[in-house]
């Protein structure tokens, strides 16, 4: 099938997630998309695959103009995709998942869709059983459960969203076979990934999002470094590097293991001093975010140690953590960190602790006035949290820490806001770094992490790089570890 | 006990648990979609009132039991729009629902109340009702019995081997990626929320029409039979023979307590008339630990062959919710 | 907030007309004369001065429960078990005015201080029962709406046990309960013969106002409200969750308790089978109409309360059950909440989507 997609607008709000993309894709052969989070890739998938309709733009397949107005009519046209988290049903089993929402008699006939199953499956060295349930297999195995799926429904074209996340290298590259094999068998493959290798190895051609355009395209051989200039943008000069002199240890993580259901991240060490600002770089979903929620112990480990301030934290609850200074700000301001249907004053209150039994009002509204205007929130003491935009909730949740912390531990500090919030935010956790408080953060955006960090630690796939200083690290080289490459460097010098 | 007596006593363990048999497949139904019919008390004392208000209006036994499922299906229509459409609490609609039903069961069931009315009777069947020992126990019951035995094999038969019976599971499951195959998860939703209250509006006159026959206010014998089917729905895991066992269990234990009360003077009688309950709340506490979030994370970092072996055990012993129960659908 | 002030009122406004179309429909499905039957229900209520008292004897435990019902919702929970926290007070509050019989009419114990004594029991008992729903959640994992279920059954159970042996009247046992009590210990009221005590009035009342500041005034009553609100929040604000639940069903049990007392040492003077009456699903009810803020839940319990006295005359004058009551009551909480409904979905289609 051969698939245009013609000058594809997609606004949400403020944001333009596709601002007029055009794209053509062969059939029988495999596009890579490469973007970092927020490029627009997953809005553009989500349009091609019925999920969403554009705001304007055309979608084309095989010459003729098509309406895809929802998922299943994607997939009556043939377009099938698999879904980083795939769209399966935990307790069916693996035959039932096939059946479900396919057309025919009321009562299917389960054997010879079980025969059907084991027949693709064979043909893929897919190694599934039709009665087995799907909530007893891996990741990787429920990705070829919904390829059977949509090449048994008849997808001409299959969109494969990060689909390498979370699963074993052997099942990589039976996926990457399977991939090959199918495009050679005449499938258009789109292929999403953040993965510089995965996409360099396995596409015919790849193309690069940035803000919602296309930045550019390339053809094999691929050449990385022009691939992570067109995905993250050309270096910038940077500013001199303010180096605080360091204090004593704040944060200090020794051989770390987590687990979630993805990923494991084994044997971290870090150690943050006082006054300290350390950047965690890498897509979503690599393992930043449970590390960083296992310093505030939001996370439980399953081995090594945590301390705060020579103190041993490792098993203690995220309250104890508090008591030590530690502060957590999530990246889900609304859903987390602050409460939709209390004011401002009324957070400002909760923050404080008590005093005594009654809520003094005047003197709440007072101090709410004086930390409004501390961090130039643009909100009145009786403003609803959920009515503030994004930027001046960001700078509620940081109004809402206490003075003397120790340590800062925040998910994506400037996720959304325009320029001057980010300046504005980052100059307050700054202004705290003098007086001795370490700062761990989050970002996707690679400029924010290489202008405010003193250190850098790369995620990728749960591998943990040893820390990196900041000044010695480029937008390009931080570009290529966070797309899996140059990670050999680390396992052959001895750890940092 | 004689034999004889013991299979009679059997025999009517069987019939009175038809009612919660209704009840619960009904609920089941409905959660299975994923939402929480919480009226069920006040709605089958409405269908039984109202269903004997039929009957005795047309004389036809029939059309009383049809007027018991409308009513159900009326009420859980109710249910449906202020959780699928409105978006409302499944909670507080349903409770709401449970009192003004029985409220409105008492007051329009008053100018009837005590009044004789048709019943229906036993039908044995002709030949199977001869068989030794299965005869007297499941074939001399009455029409809506059979029926209830019947509602277990159908009810399984649709959700297990039907086409759209699996995209009622899906739809109560995961319902985006239900509708990601193309399910109009909320028109599927009303469907079987009111179909699950049509057939749990049967059940009420099951108890005014047969066994406890006429309107007497209340369904003598046990007060919260609703709360119980909700109860034993989660019990069964929500799978129709699972919750007919249930429901058998729960009447065969009613019976005994009435035997043992005769035989065991000492032990006060409310004890064993309200054993359902503490019985239902530690039902609930088993179901709930196996179902705890860290047995899931455990199981999905095992190799693969021990991960096999316990998802079937667990599967087993499974009673999890619909994932989706009781959460509004939003398509974006 | 970017709502049209006027529109919410007009959604209640027409819940409640609604409503009593609703109920004047049903009155003529039974070929009763609507009008009829609620000029009775208000004569029923305020037509005398003996029934006007009644309906504050029967607005005391309902508002008592409300003010407790309104701890629990704030922190987003169903305390279903509202109805046998309610009994296990009266239970204890029995089980310590027997206790106390003898030494009151022997002279050792003044009588207001055995009441008063019994009263806490009353309170401890409510407490404990509404602490055990709380236990089986927070520990058990159980859903409050079933525990709190089973345990008003049990708590049934348990009362009629008593009255029906350990408590049984000498000879034989019978449905209208335990020995009444004597009546040095029997709360003081306005007439020998009324049961308007206005001890228990002041009790009602300061309760709703102490729940009130509770929840507007104090820091533990704006935890209160972020636990219910965004429980993942409050958490890292730094609010110990779960025991924000476990005190929250303390106080309504608290609350439950004392109602349970009231009706024992105030009205019935003594254990009978239905002491918890219903006021708990009532208060539930009440709650939920209110939409869970103390400041109008006095008017509106009281309402409520009218609503029933005034209905015990039906079966008299019109031969109508006076479940009418009730009828009324659930047509206007379930219009009110389809209303409240109906008014958001109205507000999310005007305005912006992301």
């Amino acid at each position: 099938m051969l698939i245009e997609l013609r000058d594809i607008c997609k606004t949400f709000g403020p944001v333009r997630a596709n601002a007029g993309i055009s794209i053509e894709v062969a059939p029988a052969s495999i596009l890579g998309i490469l973007g970092e989070n927020g490029a627009g890739k997953s809005t553009l998938m989500k349009i091609l695959s019925g999920f969403q309709e554009p705001d304007s733009g055309s979608i084309v397949l095989d010459g003729e103009a098509a309406t895809i107005r929802s998922p299943a009519d994607a997939l009556a046209r043939g377009i099938g995709m698999l879904h980083q988290d795939p769209l399966d049903f935990p307790p069916l089993k693996l035959v039932d998942d096939l059946i479900l929402g396919s057309r025919g008699r009321l009562r299917p006939d389960r054997r010879r869709t079980a025969r059907e199953f084991r027949e693709l499956a064979a043909r893929f060295d897919f190694d599934l059983d039709p009665e087995a349930y799907v909530d007893a297999l891996t990741v990787g195995e429920r990705q070829q459960l919904e390829i059977l799926r949509l090449l048994w429904l008849g997808a001409r074209a299959l969109i494969l969203d990060e689909p390498t996340t979370g699963i074993s290298l052997p099942q990589k590259e039976k996926l990457f076979a399977t991939i090959r094999r199918l495009a050679s068998e005449g499938m258009t493959v789109l292929f999403v990934s953040h993965k510089l290798e995965d996409v360099e190895s396995l596409c015919d051609r790849a193309v690069v999002l940035r803000q919602g355009l296309l930045a550019g395209s390339a053809d094999p051989p691929f050449d990385t470094k022009r691939l992570v200039e067109m995905m993250f943008g050309k270096e910038v000069p940077q500013a001199p590097h303010l180096r605080i002199p360091g204090g004593g240890e704040v944060l200090s993580a020794r051989g770390l293991c987590l687990d979630s259901l993805r990923l494991q991240i084994k044997g971290l060490d870090l150690s943050v001093k006082a006054g300290e600002v350390v950047g965690l770089a890498g897509m979503e979903g690599s393992g930043q975010a449970i590390f960083l929620a296992s310093c505030a112990g939001l996370e439980r480990a399953v081995a090594g140690s945590v301390r705060i301030e020579e103190r041993e934290m490792t098993s203690r609850s995220h309250h104890d953590y508090k008591r030590e200074g530690v502060a957590y700000l999530p990246a889900a301001r609304l859903e987390e960190g602050l409460v939709p249907g209390l004011s401002l004053e009324e957070h400002f209150i909760l923050a404080q602790g008590t005093r005594g039994l009654f809520i003094d009002r005047k003197a709440a509204e007072i101090e709410a006035e004086s930390r409004i205007a501390a961090y130039n929130i643009k909100g009145r003491p009786d403003s609803m949290v959920e009515s503030l935009s994004g930027g001046n909730q960001q700078r509620a949740l940081l109004a809402l820490l206490r003075d003397d912390l120790s340590l800062i531990l925040v998910e994506h500090p400037t996720r959304g806001l325009d320029i001057e919030s980010t300046i504005y935010i980052w100059s307050k956790l700054k202004e705290r770094c003098a007086k001795g408080t370490a700062i761990v953060f989050i970002s996707s955006d690679l400029d924010e992490i290489l202008q405010y960090s003193d250190r850098v630690l790369v995620f990728f796939a749960g591998k943990v790089s040893p820390p990196i200083g900041a000044e010695s690290l480029g937008v390009e080289e931080l570009g290529r570890l966070i797309g899996g490459k140059g990670w050999e460097s680390f396992e052959e010098a001895p750890r940092a | 006990m004689s034999y004889d007596v013991l299979l009679l006593g059997l025999a009517g363990v069987l019939a009175s648990a038809g009612p919660v048999v209704f009840a619960s497949i009904g609920e089941a139904i409905s959660e299975r979609a994923g939402v929480i019919n919480l009226s069920m008390n006040g709605l089958i004392l409405l269908s039984a009132m109202g269903g004997f208000a039929a009957a005795l209006a047309t004389g036809s036994v029939v059309l009383g039991f049809l007027g018991g499922a409308a009513i159900g299906g009326a009420v859980a229509a109710i249910v449906a729009f202020s959780s699928i459409t409105l978006k409302q609490s499944q909670v507080a609609v349903g409770f709401v629902l449970t009192l003004l039903c029985r409220d409105l069961s008492y007051f329009l069931g008053n100018p009837i109340m005590g009044l004789p009315g048709p019943r229906i009777s036993l039908a044995p069947l002709p030949f199977l009702g001869g068989i030794p020992l299965l005869g007297p126990l499941f074939f001399r019951q009455d029409v809506m019995t059979y029926l209830s035995f019947a509602l277990i094999a159908v009810a399984w038969l649709f959700i297990y081997r039907t086409r759209p019976g699996l995209v009622l599971r899906g739809i109560g499951e995961k319902p985006a990626a239900a509708y990601a195959r193309g399910a109009n998860v909320g028109g599927l939703r009303y469907l079987y929320t009111i179909l699950g209250g049509a057939i749990a509006g049967l059940a009420g006159p099951m108890y005014s029409l047969s066994i406890k026959a006429g309107w007497k206010g209340t369904i003598s014998g046990l007060d919260g039979i609703g709360w119980i089917a909700l109860a034993i729905t989660i019990f069964g895991g929500w799978s129709p023979f699972k919750v007919a066992l249930g429901a058998y269990l729960f009447a065969f234990l009613q019976w005994l307590g009435l035997v043992l009360q005769a035989a065991l003077p000492g032990v006060p009688s409310q004890v064993l008339q309200v054993a359902p309950f503490p019985l239902m709340i530690l039902t609930l506490l088993f179901v709930n630990l196996g179902n705890a979030e860290w047995v899931a994370t455990a199981l999905a970092r095992l190799p693969e062959r021990p991960r096999r072996a316990l998802a079937k055990l667990l599967r087993a012993v499974n009673a999890k919710p619909p994932a989706a129960l009781g959460a509004p659908f939003e398509k974006d | 907030m970017r709502e049209s002030p006027g529109l919410k009122p007009l959604f209640r406004a027409a819940a409640v007309i609604l409503a009593l179309v609703l109920t004047t429909l049903v009155l003529l499905a039974t070929k009763s004369p609507p009008l009829a039957a609620y000029a009775s229900i208000v004569r029923g209520a305020v037509g005398t001065w003996s029934v006007a008292s009644d309906v504050v004897v029967a607005w005391v435990p309902l508002l008592l429960v409300t003010s407790g019902l309104l701890v629990t919702f704030t922190v987003g929970l169903w305390n279903i078990g509202i109805e046998g926290q309610i009994t296990f007070g009266a239970v204890f509050a029995t089980w310590a005015l027997r206790s106390f019989q003898a030494p009151v009419l022997g002279g050792s114990l003044d009588p207001g201080l055995a009441i008063a004594l019994a009263v806490l029991a009353g309170m401890a008992g409510g407490m404990l029962w509404a602490m055990l729903v709380g236990a089986l959640k927070t520990f058990g994992g159980v859903n409050e709406i079933f525990g709190g279920l089973g345990l008003n059954y049990v708590a049934t159970a348990v009362n009629l046990w008593l009255i029906f042996g350990p408590w049984k009247r000498p000879g034989v046992a019978s449905m209208s309960g335990t020995v009444p009590f004597d009546r040095s210990l029997w709360l003081p009221t306005v007439t020998e013969r009324s049961r308007f005590a206005p001890i228990a009035v002041a009790l009602a009342v300061v309760g709703i106002a102490v729940v009130f500041v509770l929840i507007q005034g104090t820091y533990f009553g704006l935890r209160l409200k972020a636990v219910g609100k965004n429980p993942r929040a409050a958490y890292l604000l730094g609010i110990p969750t779960w025991q924000y639940t476990m005190v929250s069903f303390a106080l309504c049990g608290l609350f439950a308790g004392l109602a349970g007392a009231v009706q024992v040492t105030a009205v019935y003077h003594r254990l009978i089978p239905s002491i918890s009456s219903g006021y708990g699903y009532m208060g539930l009810m009440v709650s939920m109409l209110v939409n869970y803020s103390a400041a109008i839940a006095a008017p509106v319990a009281l309402f409520f309360a009218a609503l029933n006295v005034g209905s015990i005359q039906l079966p008299i004058t019109l031969k109508l059950d006076s479940s009418l009551a009730g009828v009324l009551q659930g047509t206007l909480v379930l219009f009110v909440l389809l209303a409240e409904g109906a008014r958001a979905r109205l507000m999310k289609k005007g305005g912006s989507r992301p």
